[in-house]
């Protein structure tokens, strides 16, 4: 029983990473129809930048944590000017491939600088609380806290904000968005910063319990498409919903029945998913 | 200026490409340069499969370098665990990925757009897990070793670099010509429609999916083909085969090339193979280059080499035709640019 609940645990703590890779790889496809495959570097450059801030510059972990968010909310926004906005007329096609270019660049960069070895990011939660006998790191407490609170944060700010009710404006109608002058560039740059940040959050929150290297983003942006297939492109609650099957069944199915297979368990799954639903299984329609 | 330009797209150009491709183990400063041209044609047998599906069909597929290392993959596991030859176990690499390609086709591609690229994406990522994984089959991370060469009948020895870009040739000429054939086919035609729009090709009355898989599958016959003759030259595969950043790779090459032109893969594949080799001092962080290169392409050339020059081209002779030919080309013009807008 307490195995059960270890891995219930577990199956919480990646559940909370993923759906928050995957709200902010869904509110910029919301929003733009842009599937961003960069998303997964902006995540492991947050790692990085993270690791930079505390274990080269000696900062404390909660300021590492939100310098690694600005720089990428600074990335995510420039990816927006720089290349998604000069695309916006063109085929589909070429904003993903896109996407791939500036996912090889931000790996190669990263790499030059500090190379394809693994790294270990150690975070001041390191302690193990015991619970009768349930065994849980702190840290993984702190994730699902953390992811928590964030959720509930950017609900706030889209729900009572001005301006997180023009981002949802503009994703529910595009046309009805310009009609009351919503200003699209400013709402497109918010919602890159934000995603950004959502990716650097979960990478500064993941690091300590993994390890930091260049192609880190790769699984986690994989699966987060995954999951916001199964909650329907767009939509902020099935990503949070998302993330939680995916998480469970990837802690469960480590556990009862292969570790090496579970990586395999969420591309199975989605494989399953879509030859049964074209759709996605939450989604209205077909985009 | 404009002779030159119309000079190098006629059938003279093309032989005498052909004639370079066939001298050029005879000029090259070293075996190391042939090796490298070799390796150049295998990855464009490759991005040609690439350009059925993506260039001419529209559906960008990101499992492709999967299929690559499928192709590789079944002929050396055929040659080494079950002791066949090279040319049976070829034909088993070229059965495997059409009959696979068959099965993810007629799965993936009733979705659209953006769910077909992550579907494949994730396609892709199994692909590369399993041969990672599934030590008892592929071996693992230990790779298979001692692949079958090809054996040449007695004349030729197919374990020399030189004889073996000579077959090499043989069927990237063979893939050109296909391709070459295909785009002036009823179906390579069909292909084209369903790419300008997929409602627009079904009120003419073409069957989507069985167009669609049909070049899905012939594409990843041709990604099965790159990977077996591959896995021949180098005799030594990994895991790393089925990296996606081989895909990437091919997306690159075929968008510098022109993407959904016939000479733009080749041109876009030898170019920068060529370039990656002259950077070798850079290893892997030649990304830093091609990544914002790939960002530009797509910005300012979509059509890549090939395709801006064809452009260029056609305007060229529409300011020099007469103005009854004029009004011709203005209706080739507008084709154009829909096909433009939707490659």
């Amino acid at each position: 029983m307490s195995l059960f609940l270890q891995q219930i645990i577990n199956g919480l703590t990646l559940g909370s990473i993923y759906g928050l890779v995957a709200l902010g790889l869904t509110l910029v496809y919301g929003l733009l129809h842009i599937p961003n495959f960069a998303h997964g570097a902006l995540y492991m450059v947050g790692a990085f930048m993270s690791y930079f801030f505390m274990v080269d510059l000696g900062a404390h972990y909660w300021v590492a944590m939100a310098g690694s968010a600005a720089v990428v909310a600074i990335l995510a926004v420039l990816c927006e000017r720089l290349v998604f906005h000069p695309l916006r007329n063109s085929p589909p096609i070429h904003d993903k491939i896109a996407a791939i270019g500036i996912l090889l660049f931000l790996e190669a960069v990263v790499q030059m600088f500090w190379g394809s070895d693994f790294r270990r990011m150690s975070s001041p939660f390191g302690g193990i609380l015991n619970f009768d006998g349930l065994i849980i790191p702190e840290q993984r407490l702190l994730i699902i806290a953390g992811a928590f609170v964030l959720v509930v944060a950017l609900q706030l700010f889209l729900r009572k904000t001005m301006t997180g009710a023009t981002i949802i404006a503009m994703a529910q109608s595009r046309d009805g968005a310009f009609l009351v002058g919503i200003d699209a560039n400013r709402v497109a740059m918010m919602t890159f910063a934000i995603s950004g940040m959502l990716a650097a959050f979960a990478a500064t929150l993941y690091a300590p319990i993994n390890l930091v290297y260049p192609t880190m983003g790769h699984l986690v942006i994989m699966k987060a498409f995954v999951i916001i297939i199964l909650g329907g492109m767009g939509s902020v609650p099935g990503a949070i919903v998302g993330g939680m099957i995916i998480g469970f069944a990837e802690a469960l199915g480590g556990f009862y029945i292969s570790t090496s297979y579970k990586d395999i368990i969420a591309f199975g799954l989605l494989v399953l998913i879509l030859s049964i639903r074209p759709q996605g299984l939450f989604a209205k329609g077909a985009h | 200026m404009f002779k030159f330009a119309s000079l190098l797209m006629t059938p003279a150009a093309k032989y005498l490409m052909l004639a370079f491709a066939v001298l050029f183990p005879f000029f090259a400063a070293n075996e190391y340069q042939v090796y490298v041209m070799a390796t150049a044609f295998v990855w464009a047998i490759a991005v040609y499969g690439l350009n059925i599906i993506t260039g001419f069909c529209g559906q960008l597929n990101l499992a492709h370098g999967g299929f690559f290392a499928i192709g590789a993959y079944t002929l050396g596991l055929l040659t080494v665990d079950f002791g066949w030859s090279f040319w049976p176990a070829f034909l088993g690499a070229l059965v495997m990925t059409a009959v696979l390609g068959f099965l993810v086709g007629i799965v993936s591609l009733r979705l659209k757009e953006h769910y077909f690229a992550i579907f494949t994406l994730c396609v892709g990522f199994i692909i590369y897990l399993l041969i990672d994984k599934w030590e008892e089959l592929t071996h693992g991370a230990i790779g298979v070793r001692d692949i079958a060469a090809p054996y040449g009948f007695g004349l030729v020895d197919f374990t020399e670099t030189t004889p073996f870009y000579y077959l090499v040739l043989v069927f990237l000429v063979f893939a050109i010509w296909f391709m070459g054939r295909l785009s002036k086919s009823l179906l390579g035609r069909t292909f084209i429609a369903i790419r300008n729009g997929d409602e627009l090709a079904q009120s003419l009355g073409i069957n989507l999916m069985r167009n669609k898989v049909l070049a899905f599958v012939l594409s990843t016959t041709y990604a099965g083909l790159a990977g077996a003759l591959y896995a021949g030259m180098v005799r030594f595969i990994g895991p790393e085969e089925a990296n996606v950043q081989h895909t990437f790779d091919m997306i690159t090459y075929l968008l510098v090339g022109g993407i959904g032109t016939i000479m733009g893969p080749l041109l876009g594949t030898i170019g920068l193979v060529w370039i990656t080799q002259s950077l070798q001092f850079l290893e892997e962080y030649r990304m830093i280059i091609f990544g914002p290169l790939l960002v530009l392409l797509v910005i300012f050339f979509p059509r890549g080499i090939t395709g801006s020059f064809l452009t260029w081209m056609h305007r060229k002779s529409q300011s020099l035709a007469p103005a009854k030919k004029r009004q011709e080309s203005k209706v080739a013009t507008a084709q154009n640019r829909e096909a433009e807008s939707n490659a």
